[in-house]
């Protein structure tokens, strides 16, 4: 059911140098992936992915290896540089099939992601049910050490 | 874009173990923290911190009975996860559609 990776591929009718540069370059990048791209391509290299309406994220480039494999680390929530319990690392692999490009895509890391040690930062924001009852307890009880 | 809830029940349900825990639950309906650590090659004290991240992303509850807490899993957050886990697969699964037809395009460009 709920693994700790995604993975999806698909065949492409241009060779691998041609798919690489729309994997990359920030001009391209910024078609198919958010509205906008910064990418300083080399190993280590800084990256920043901006989707209009939801802010920028950042991404730090791990491997650079034209025309064949290209991947990085990026991070929620936005404007937070990728670290360890913040990020999920993307990684593409481009085979040359035929005449064409097998490009594939895996993001993994999931299970490594932090969940929030403090009790009152469980559930989610958009949880506002589990909130109220949180909320419910919490009265509950004050109202409980009040009347001792 | 706004991945950072989900990413906690996502975070809460990818690990093996929590998963395993999970299976466990919903084929039992309910389980304390030592029927599961009987069942599970995981120690009572590792049990017990799988449950409180599971519960932290909302995934189960605890109910008191006697001197047993027991557990179940809350259905309705385990679908969300598995929802947005189809999700993220589904916008990669775009992606690369777009990453195709940008490079077909471009490829036939300069073919032509």
């Amino acid at each position: 059911m709920i693994a700790d990776r995604i993975e999806q591929e698909i065949l492409i009718a241009a060779p691998p140098e041609v798919v690489w540069e729309l994997v990359t370059d920030p001009e391209h990048v910024g078609a198919w992936f958010g509205d906008a791209a910064e990418i300083d391509l080399r190993p280590g290299g800084d990256a920043a992915l901006t989707w209009e309406g939801h802010g920028t994220f950042l991404a730090r480039l791990e491997r650079v290896e034209p025309p064949r494999f290209f991947s990085f680390r990026w991070a929620r929530p936005k404007d937070t540089p990728p670290a360890e319990g913040n990020s999920t690392l993307v990684e593409f692999s481009l085979s040359a099939e035929g005449d064409g490009t097998r490009l594939r895509v895996v993001e993994s890391g999931f299970a490594a992601l932090a969940v929030p040690e403090d009790e009152k930062a469980q559930r989610f924001a958009d949880n506002t049910e589990g909130w109220n009852i949180e909320l419910g307890h919490l009265r509950d009880y004050a109202a409980q050490a009040g009347s001792r | 874009m706004e991945r950072s809830g989900t990413d906690v029940l996502w975070a809460a349900v990818a690990d093996p173990t929590r998963r395993r825990l999970l299976d466990v639950l919903l084929a039992r309906g309910e389980a304390s923290a030592t029927t599961l650590a009987a069942e599970l090659p995981v120690t009572r004290q590792g049990i017990a911190k799988h449950l409180a991240v599971l519960d932290r992303a909302g995934l189960v509850e605890a109910r008191r009975q006697g001197r047993e807490v027991l557990y179940s899993v809350r259905p309705v957050e385990l679908d969300a996860a598995t929802r947005w886990m189809a999700q993220v697969a589904a916008e990669w699964d775009a992606r690369l559609r777009t990453i195709k037809r940008l490079a077909e395009a471009r490829h036939n460009r300069k073919d032509g």
